[in-house]
C-alpha cells in the first residue's frame, strides 16, 4: 500500500462557538486528484487555510508526505513538498511571467539567495521557468508583466508557480473562480494532464469540472465531510444530494 | 560586429534605447561628477566643491534606504541613525587618534550591522504604520543617546581637528581629493547595490515587497529576507556617515534627528523610488533645491514643501522616470 502524500486526521477548529471544523479527516494519494466541495460556507476556505499553515486547528494533524506540519509556517510546508494556488490570484505584478515562474523555482535551488550574479541571465532557473509556463500554455506570455496578463491567463500563471516548485501535491484553491467559459475549458484540460503526475487536492465551485476530473471526492457540509468516494458514489449517494446537490439536481 | 553597430545606429528601436538607457545614465551622471572638480578649480567656484561632494555622500545614504524603500517596500523612518553610527565612529575615533579610514571603515560597519541587526529583527516582525513608528522609535533612541555622549560634546557636538587619514597619508585633507574617494565610494556603492538588487535575493526582496504571502508560498523565509536587506542597507548608510563626519569636520546629534530621515525618504521619492540611480539625482535635486531656497527666505521650507507636493503629484517615477521618458522621446525624433 502506497503512503498517502496529505494526510488530515482530526482536525479541529472552531470560531468562538461555530465549529466550522469538525473532526475533519482527508487524504490525497500520490497521483490522485482528490476534490473538495461543499456549499459556500461549509468551511473549505478555513480547512485550505489549515492545511496551507495560514491557520492553525485548535486540535488534529497535517502531515505532508509523512512530515508532521499541524504547525508549520507556509514556508515549511512548501518545503516539504507542498504547492498551493490562490482563489484571489495571487501572482507579482511587477515581475514578468518568467520571473513569477523562476522565482519560485528559485525557492528550492542550491543557494536560492545568492547575492551575485544576474538572476534575469540565470539559465537554471529560466530553463525550469519555461518548462512550467509551457505546461500551461503560456509560453508566449513569459516576458509580459504579470500585472497585464489577462484574468485566465493569471489563473493559468499560478498554476505553472506552483508547478516550478517542483511539489510532491498541489493544492488548488477554486482555480476556475471568475474564469469565463473558453478559458475555463483550457484550465480543465490543463488540470487533467497534470492527473497522475501530481497528487492534486482540488476545491472547486464548477461541478461539471469537479465530476469529470476527480478520482475522488469529498463533500464539506457545516465543517463536516459527510461523504467520500468515487464520482459515481458521491452523485448517487442521498445524504449529499439533499444537502448539497439537490437544489442543482432539482 | 561593425554591421551590427551601424546597423543600430540606423535604426534605434525606441524601446530598446529607453532600456539601455538605464545603465547609461549612470554613467553619465558619474562622469558629469567627475568632471566637476575641474570645472570649480577652474572658475574659482571651490565652495560648491564641498555643496557637491555633501551631494556625492547623501546620494551613497539615499541609495542605501532606496534598497529596503523602493526595492523591498519597508518604509523606515530611522534611516538617519545609521548614518549617525558612522559620524559618530569616524568623530570619536580620529578624536581618540585611531581616525584612519582603514579603522574607522569596519569599526562603522559592524555597529551599523548589529544595529541593524537589533532594531530589525525587532521592526521587521511588524507592517506598514506599525513598522513605520518602531523604526522612527529606534531612531530616536539612537538620537537621545548620542545627545547624552558628553565626553563628545552631547548636545554641541563635537568638532572634528583634523579628518581621517587613509593608510597613514592625509589624503582627505585635501578637497579634490577627498571629493573623489567620495565619488570612488558612490559609484562602488552604485555598483554594489545594482547586483544585488539584480540578484536572486533581490528578485526575491521585490517580490515580498509586492506580494509576501505568495513568496512565503514558495518556501522562502520573508522575515530573514527583509532583516539582510536592512542590515546591509544600514551598513552601506554607515559608510555615508563616516564621510560626511570628515566633510564637516563635524558631528552632532542632529545628524540622527528624524527630520533627516524624512529627508532621505524625500530624496527617494523625488529621485524615483527603486531606481537606485534615482536616489542619486534625488539627493543632487534635494540638497541643490536646499541650497538656492535658503539664499532667498528664511522661510524656504515653506516654499520646499510646496515643491515637494506638486512634484510628486505631477511624476510618477520621479526624476530617474521623467528623464528616461525625455531622454527616449528625443531618441525617437533623432
Amino acid at each position: 500500500m502506497a503512503e498517502p502524500i496529505v494526510r488530515i486526521d482530526g482536525l479541529r477548529k472552531s470560531f468562538g462557538a461555530l465549529a466550522v471544523t469538525n473532526d475533519v479527516a482527508l487524504d490525497v494519494m500520490p497521483g490522485e486528484l482528490h476534490a473538495l466541495i461543499g456549499p459556500n460556507g461549509a468551511g473549505k476556505t478555513t480547512l485550505i487555510h489549515q492545511i496551507a499553515g495560514t491557520l492553525r486547528p485548535d486540535a488534529g494533524r497535517v502531515l505532508i508526505d509523512g512530515a508532521d506540519l499541524t504547525g508549520a509556517p507556509p514556508a515549511a510546508r512548501a518545503r516539504a513538498g507542498l504547492a498551493r494556488t490562490f482563489q484571489i490570484t495571487s501572482i507579482i505584478p511587477s515581475l514578468d511571467a518568467l520571473g513569477n515562474v523562476a522565482l519560485a523555482a528559485q525557492a528550492r535551488a542550491k543557494r536560492p539567495l545568492r547575492l551575485f550574479g544576474r538572476v534575469a541571465a540565470d539559465e537554471a532557473l529560466n530553463g525550469e521557468a519555461r518548462a512550467a509556463l509551457a505546461a500551461v500554455g503560456l509560453s508566449t506570455r513569459a516576458a509580459v508583466p504579470a500585472g497585464r496578463l489577462s484574468h485566465g491567463e493569471k489563473r493559468a500563471l499560478e498554476i505553472a508557480m506552483a508547478l516550478a516548485m517542483g511539489p510532491k501535491v498541489l493544492l488548488l484553491d477554486e482555480p476556475m473562480a471568475g474564469v469565463g467559459r473558453e478559458e475555463s475549458g483550457r484550465i480543465v484540460e490543463l488540470l487533467r494532464s497534470l492527473k497522475g503526475r501530481y497528487a492534486l487536492l482540488l476545491v472547486e465551485h464548477d461541478m461539471e469540472a469537479v465530476f469529470s476530473l476527480a478520482d475522488r471526492i469529498s463533500v464539506l457540509v457545516y465543517g463536516e465531510v459527510i461523504a467520500s468516494g468515487t464520482p459515481q458514489a458521491i452523485r448517487s449517494d442521498p445524504a449529499v444530494r439533499a444537502a448539497y446537490l439537490g437544489d442543482e439536481a432539482a | 560586429m561593425s554591421a551590427e553597430a551601424t546597423g543600430a545606429g540606423a535604426a534605434p528601436p525606441a524601446p530598446r534605447r529607453a532600456l539601455a538607457l538605464d545603465g547609461v545614465s549612470p554613467l553619465v551622471l558619474l562622469a558629469l561628477f567627475g568632471l566637476f572638480p575641474l570645472v570649480a578649480i577652474a572658475t574659482g567656484q571651490t565652495y560648491w566643491l564641498s555643496l557637491v561632494n555633501r551631494i556625492v555622500i547623501m546620494a551613497i545614504a539615499a541609495l542605501s534606504l532606496d534598497l529596503i524603500l523602493g526595492v523591498g517596500g519597508l518604509v523606515s523612518f530611522g534611516h538617519a541613525a545609521f548614518v549617525g553610527i558612522g559620524a559618530y565612529t569616524a568623530g570619536i575615533m580620529v578624536d581618540g587618534g585611531r581616525g584612519d579610514l582603514l579603522l574607522v571603515l569596519p569599526v562603522a560597519l559592524a555597529l551599523a550591522a548589529a544595529f541593524g541587526a537589533f532594531t530589525g529583527a525587532a521592526s521587521l516582525r511588524t507592517k506598514g504604520v506599525a513598522f513605520i513608528m518602531i523604526t522612527l522609535a529606534f531612531g530616536q533612541m539612537a538620537f537621545f543617546f548620542s545627545q547624552a555622549l558628553y565626553a563628545y560634546g552631547g548636545d554641541d557636538g563635537l568638532t572634528l581637528f583634523e579628518r581621517s587619514t587613509v593608510a597613514g597619508f592625509p589624503v582627505l585633507e585635501n578637497k579634490v581629493a577627498f571629493f573623489y574617494v567620495s565619488l570612488g565610494f558612490l559609484a562602488a556603492a552604485y555598483t554594489l547595490v545594482r547586483a544585488i538588487v539584480g540578484s536572486r535575493f533581490g528578485r526575491a526582496l521585490q517580490g515580498a515587497r509586492d506580494n509576501p504571502v505568495r513568496v512565503a508560498s514558495f518556501g522562502f523565509d520573508v522575515f530573514r529576507i527583509r532583516l539582510a536587506a536592512y542590515v546591509m542597507s544600514g551598513m552601506l548608510a554607515s559608510v555615508a556617515g563616516v564621510l560626511l563626519a570628515n566633510q564637516a569636520e563635524f558631528v552632532s546629534p542632529a545628524y540622527m534627528a528624524w527630520q533627516r530621515s524624512g529627508e532621505l525618504i524625500f530624496m527617494i521619492i523625488i529621485g524615483g523610488l527603486g531606481s537606485l540611480w534615482g536616489a542619486v539625482l534625488g539627493a543632487a535635486a534635494f540638497l541643490l533645491l536646499e541650497e538656492a531656497l535658503s539664499g532667498f527666505s528664511e522661510h524656504w521650507k515653506l516654499a520646499f514643501g510646496v515643491l515637494i507636493v506638486l512634484f510628486v503629484l505631477f511624476t510618477r517615477g520621479g526624476l530617474a522616470d521623467l528623464l528616461r521618458r525625455l531622454t527616449s522621446r528625443g531618441g525617437a525624433r533623432g
